[in-house]
């Protein structure tokens, strides 16, 4: 099965110099952005990017043309802020997007900034991204050349200003209130809503946080028509997706697929399927703060909602990490809790403590110390962070880092009960662990 | 040591930039690492003075964030991912093989980071956040010699081109 390729088109077709504003110019790059500005920019935000069905490609899937109308009426300064800040392991297409193709970046920040109203936007992107950071800071250098940035951008009026912003390595800055928090030069702790963002964000005033993937579908979708976007797709997951997929698989990549594209098709198909000819022990479907899947939701959809609904997990920021048969769940599992754990920011006690605790008991559990009754142990510890443990998800803690702990956890006691407590039963007695470390 | 006159001028246009002072507070310490290869407590306390904040919330704020540097770590950071994709690729036995090799090499600082947003290239480092992967422990040490010899232009501790 071939990828549709919308967003990842340019880069594609143009691998040797898709980041220039030559390869955009020549491939029809800013041509959106001349159409946008004869309409209106409720013409642009209702018409076209509501009625694309486009749903925020960050993690949360919610829908942009909404985020974009909680704007309060009439109340200016806003500000759109894009969150470039991609940190949700095993996730790399926001990277690519901005390394490859920054004029489609550009353009779409453009857009979507006249369609709110906005003349004040930002780019916080990761501070790893050296490179993203010189190819963006070009683009943008060379979009204000060509008057597709600053005061009244192609003779029409309409003034923006862009400012790049680099973070410094923390997760939690891709939080939209983390990340706000961070812009305004503050550790990247997130806030409580509401106030929503939309109302109260930015200095406290009213800002959209959009992902790099959403706004660089923008162009698209008001060059082609929020119709024709539409018509990609299954349900209420419309258009196309990046899904990054990687681990033991023959070809990690980014592929661009039609959302409702089953997870076989990503996986067995355009990523070549399990390395070296071995069997599917277990996948995860959209980074890792989504619960696990199993070789027998291989032909699911990628329809956001079904995986909500259906499957219990999400398809997140669209990354598909896959592990073979010889892949040990609670390794995998403590790596990533380890993970959580150092990127909980403290703020709220269930999340700085429990994710911790949940490390540290994986911990013993990875290596041959666990106990009888850990697995129930996690999961109670989970309880003070996602009370019930089920949906509908209730939560102690302000955003989702502290839930997204209880995933990996959620997971083993889904799908690897059996073997993780013949497994324990199997561990030595905690003094005679404890005995044999001391003595190693 | 401060800043030059000219990061000065820079710094003070990053300022600028900005609605509100405070928001250039991570430019600001990123610029200072640049020029003195980590953030000194004298730089804390010049960009306290610079957008009007004490010493100790320069500080809050810079420790919360990985990339900053509240000690010297030498010329080239050595950054290995050991998450789940690399995990499963070799990611862990790459880290603790840098990191033995450049135990007692002041100008090579080897730590294990989580995902770099390259799983593709598994396993990943980065070298003063330019990204080499997917490396055996050896190909990785031949790159870090090569940025030693001065075959590769590291970009500065902070990732920049200055």
């Amino acid at each position: 099965m071939p990828e549709t390729r919308v967003v990842t088109k340019r880069l594609r077709d143009r691998p040797d110099d898709s980041w220039t504003i030559d390869a955009a110019l020549a491939t029809g790059g800013y041509e959106a952005l001349r159409k946008a500005l004869v309409m209106t920019p409720p013409q642009i935000a209702d018409e076209q990017v509501k009625a694309s069905g486009l749903r925020g490609r960050g993690g949360a899937g919610f829908g942009t043309g909404q985020k974009w109308a909680f704007l309060p009426k009439d109340v200016f300064p806003r500000y759109l802020t894009v969150n470039a800040d991609e940190g949700e392991p095993s996730t790399f297409k926001d990277r690519m997007l901005i390394e490859r193709d920054p004029h489609q970046l550009v353009e779409g920040i453009v857009i979507s900034a006249y369609a709110i109203e906005c003349h004040l936007a930002f780019v916080y992107i990761r501070g790893e991204f050296a490179l993203g950071y010189e190819r963006l800071a070009q683009a943008i250098r060379d979009a204000y050349d060509r008057g597709f940035l600053g005061t009244n951008i192609l003779g029409s009026g309409f003034d923006l200003e862009l400012i790049l912003h680099r973070g410094a390595g923390a997760y939690i800055a891709g939080d939209e209130t983390g990340l706000l928090s961070s812009l305004e030069g503050e550790r990247a702790m997130p806030r409580i809503k509401p106030p929503f963002p939309a109302v109260e964000g930015l200095y406290a005033k009213p800002t959209v946080v959009n992902n790099v993937e959403t706004l660089a579908t923008v162009p698209h979708i008001v060059a082609h028509g929020g119709d024709w976007y539409a018509g990609m797709g299954v349900g209420k997951s419309t258009g196309t997706r990046i899904f990054s997929v990687s681990g033991h698989v023959e070809r990690p990549g980014n592929y661009e697929v039609e959302l409702g594209t089953t997870f076989r098709e990503l996986i067995e198909g355009l990523a070549g399927g399990v390395r070296g000819g071995r069997a599917l022990k277990f996948f995860i479907p959209g980074g890792a703060s989504s619960p696990w899947l199993m070789p027998q939701h291989l032909d699911a959809p990628t329809d956001m909602d079904y995986v909500q609904d259906e499957l219990e997990t999400m398809l997140g920021s669209g990354a598909i990490m896959v592990f073979d048969e010889t892949t040990d769940p609670v390794l995998v599992a403590w790596r990533l809790a380890r993970f959580f754990a150092h990127e909980s920011c403290g703020k709220c006690t269930p999340c700085r403590e429990g994710s911790g605790w949940i490390e540290r008991v994986l911990y013993r559990m990875v290596h041959g110390r666990g106990r009888p009754g850990d697995l129930d142990l996690l999961l109670d510890f989970g309880d003070n962070i996602v009370p019930g443990l089920q949906a509908p998800f209730a939560q102690t803690t302000i955003c989702a880092l502290g839930p997204s702990t209880m995933s990996p956890v959620v997971s083993l006691d889904r799908w690897f009960r059996p073997e993780i407590e013949a497994m324990l039963k199997a561990s030595p007695a905690p003094a005679a662990a404890a005995a044999a470390a001391g003595a190693s | 040591m401060p800043f030059t006159p000219t990061n000065l001028a820079k710094a003070k246009d990053l300022i600028g930039r900005y609605p509100v002072a405070k928001s250039a507070i991570l430019p600001l310490l990123h610029l200072a690492q640049d020029q003195d290869g980590w953030v000194t407590p004298e730089a804390m306390v010049e960009i306290a003075a610079l957008l009007e904040l004490t010493p100790a919330q320069v500080l809050g704020v810079c420790s919360f964030y990985t990339m900053f540097k509240r000690e010297p770590v030498g010329r080239l950071v050595v950054s290995v991912c050991t998450n789940v994709s690399c995990l499963v690729n070799g990611g862990p036995e790459l880290f603790g093989s840098l990191r033995d090799r450049y135990l007692d090499d002041d100008d090579v600082h080897v730590e294990e980071v989580e995902c770099l947003a390259a799983c593709d290239l598994a396993p990943v480092l980065q070298v003063n956040y330019e990204f080499h992967g997917p490396v055996t422990p050896d190909a990785a040490a031949g790159t870090i010699e090569a940025y030693k010899r001065g075959e590769l232009e590291p970009r500065t501790v902070s990732g920049s081109r200055t």
